[in-house]
């Protein structure tokens, strides 16, 4: 009879999660600290992020179906092995990079970040991911380029809502250079140290936290260096509602519903809302990114 | 005998009461589902829709009622009061629901009624159907007149468009569940249109 390998660890080998949840949230606090400029009310503030089941079963991923789950249950066919990224435009090294090749040796860090959907609700995740600015380092980004564009993968075969032409597909968004520059913007692979999950956009998306969700495109396959602000999704969809900018902002309210309040996932049934920050808390690190400008007008 | 007449013997049978405890079991199961964490990780949000969903469904099943009758023969008109009173009583759980455990502030929800387009409509629905729901007993037929009570009976029509516009002004992008609901409504309401020509014509 072949040897059977028995595990002699049990359950109580195992960190309790509550204790490296609270782990997190000293590292939270240290990133803060490390980016030097977080306010105050943000420092106080406990970041608990959301567990793994919240974070991969409620998500926006139309491609998949335009229900809350449906992402969770359709995106498991989403191939993302191998998987290649166009690099084009205003780049020294255009290229079709390979995802190893495009972020191997680039440091990997844990982001622990508030997220606000346009929908006005939020989470908080801990990211795994590098720096865009690294990558942007890589590519070489010449001196004409003033914005970054990004799209999503298309696999009609593979995803289910493609065919029902909810958004014009391929999902097209952009930032300007600046934004994409920002340490904050990261492009994430990873959340709880483990691969992203296929729902939250593997195996590689843009995470730029003071945005609504939206902003933050999943499964990239290119990105392009252009001197014109790109066109991105829901603007085109309705360019009334969403703007290039998108900055969460409570003070700005989507034409039909307000952004003032939001509700934290994972919360249950009977808790309230709570207030949407300025910039999504994170108004002293990207706030001089808009100095002088109307953010009425520039929604 | 027909099809249409076998099963209006069968139906003859079955009582209407039964429906309002079964949409009210429904309705606390879902409750219960929502408050146990088994209904996602977003209950709020989600019992607001399976509410909304449910009252549109009964609302579009009480218009049924007559073209059923008259395309098929099939008669479910003793089933009508129930399913327009369940209908209220779904939207009824879908405004507390908005009111209680999403907006939770009076202030901010008259606000919505009055900023949000999409608030206003669903709530001009949720008007139209507080006359319906308090004259669905016969003492109001009575009173009322049959000709009076019928009549006032089809601000149904115009509550069903409301509701299908509020659904259709409420999502992002687009997204065929309110569309189809649109055309059946529609559908519903053209029907009608055409029957009444016929009578007049005739």
């Amino acid at each position: 009879m072949a040897h059977r390998w028995t595990n002699d660890l049990t359950r109580d080998d195992v960190t309790p999660e509550h204790l490296w949840l609270n782990r997190r949230q000293i590292i939270a606090a240290g990133g803060a600290l490390g980016l030097g400029s977080i306010a105050a009310p943000a420092l106080a503030e406990t970041l608990e992020p959301n567990t793994w089941e919240e974070i991969t079963s409620y998500n926006n991923y139309y491609e998949f179906g335009t229900g809350k789950d449906d992402p969770a249950r359709n995106a498991g066919a989403l191939v993302t092995s191998p998987w290649s990224i166009t690099v084009d435009g205003l780049v020294d090294k255009p290229g079709e990079y390979s995802l190893a090749d495009l972020t191997s040796g680039l440091s990997v860090e844990e982001r622990i970040y508030r997220f606000r959907c346009v929908e006005a609700w939020s989470m908080v995740v801990p990211w795994n991911g590098i720096e865009l600015a690294d990558i942007l380092d890589r590519v070489g980004v010449q001196s004409g380029a003033r914005y970054v564009a990004f799209e999503t993968v298309v696999q009609p075969e593979n995803m289910v809502g493609v065919q029902r032409r909810v958004l014009d597909f391929p999902y097209v968004e952009g930032l300007r250079l600046d934004e994409a520059r920002h340490p904050l913007t990261i492009l994430a692979t990873g959340i709880y140290g483990r691969p992203i999950a296929n729902q939250n956009g593997a195996p590689i998306r843009l995470v730029v936290p003071w945005k609504y969700g939206f902003k933050s495109i999943k499964s990239i396959v290119r990105i392009s260096l252009t001197a014109d602000e790109p066109p991105t999704s829901w603007n085109k969809a309705n360019a009334r509602e969403y703007g290039f900018y998108s900055n969460v902002n409570p003070n700005v309210d989507h034409p039909r519903w307000s952004q003032a309040t939001e509700r934290r996932i994972g919360g249950g049934l009977f808790s309230s809302r709570q207030d949407t920050l300025m910039f999504n808390g994170y108004e002293e690190d990207v706030g001089a990114l808009y100095a002088g400008m109307d953010l009425g007008a520039n929604y | 005998m027909d099809l249409a007449g076998i099963i209006n013997g069968y139906l003859r049978r079955v009582p209407a009461w039964p429906l309002y405890m079964v949409a009210a079991l429904w309705g606390g199961w879902l409750f219960w589902l929502a408050a146990t964490g088994q209904l996602g990780v977003e209950p709020i949000n989600r019992l607001e829709r399976e509410y909304g969903e449910l009252g549109l469904k009964f609302l579009v099943l009480s218009l049924t009622v007559t073209p059923l009758r008259k395309w098929t023969g099939v008669n479910l008109i003793r089933f009508r009061r129930a399913i327009g009173l369940i209908c209220f009583f779904y939207i009824v759980a879908h405004f507390g629901v908005w009111t209680l455990l999403d907006v939770r502030s009076l202030d901010r929800v008259w606000a919505d009624i009055l900023k949000r387009p999409y608030v206003t409509v669903g709530m001009s629905a949720f008007a139209l159907l507080i006359p319906l729901a308090i004259t669905s007993n016969n003492l109001s037929v009575r009173r009322l007149g049959a000709q009076t009570w019928r009549k006032l009976h089809r601000l149904a029509y115009p509550t069903a468009i409301l509701a299908v516009i509020h659904y259709l002004w409420l999502v992002k992008g687009f997204q065929i569940a309110p569309f189809v609901y649109l055309a059946i409504v529609l559908g519903l309401l053209a029907a009608r249109i055409r029957w009444n020509r016929r009578l007049a014509a005739a």
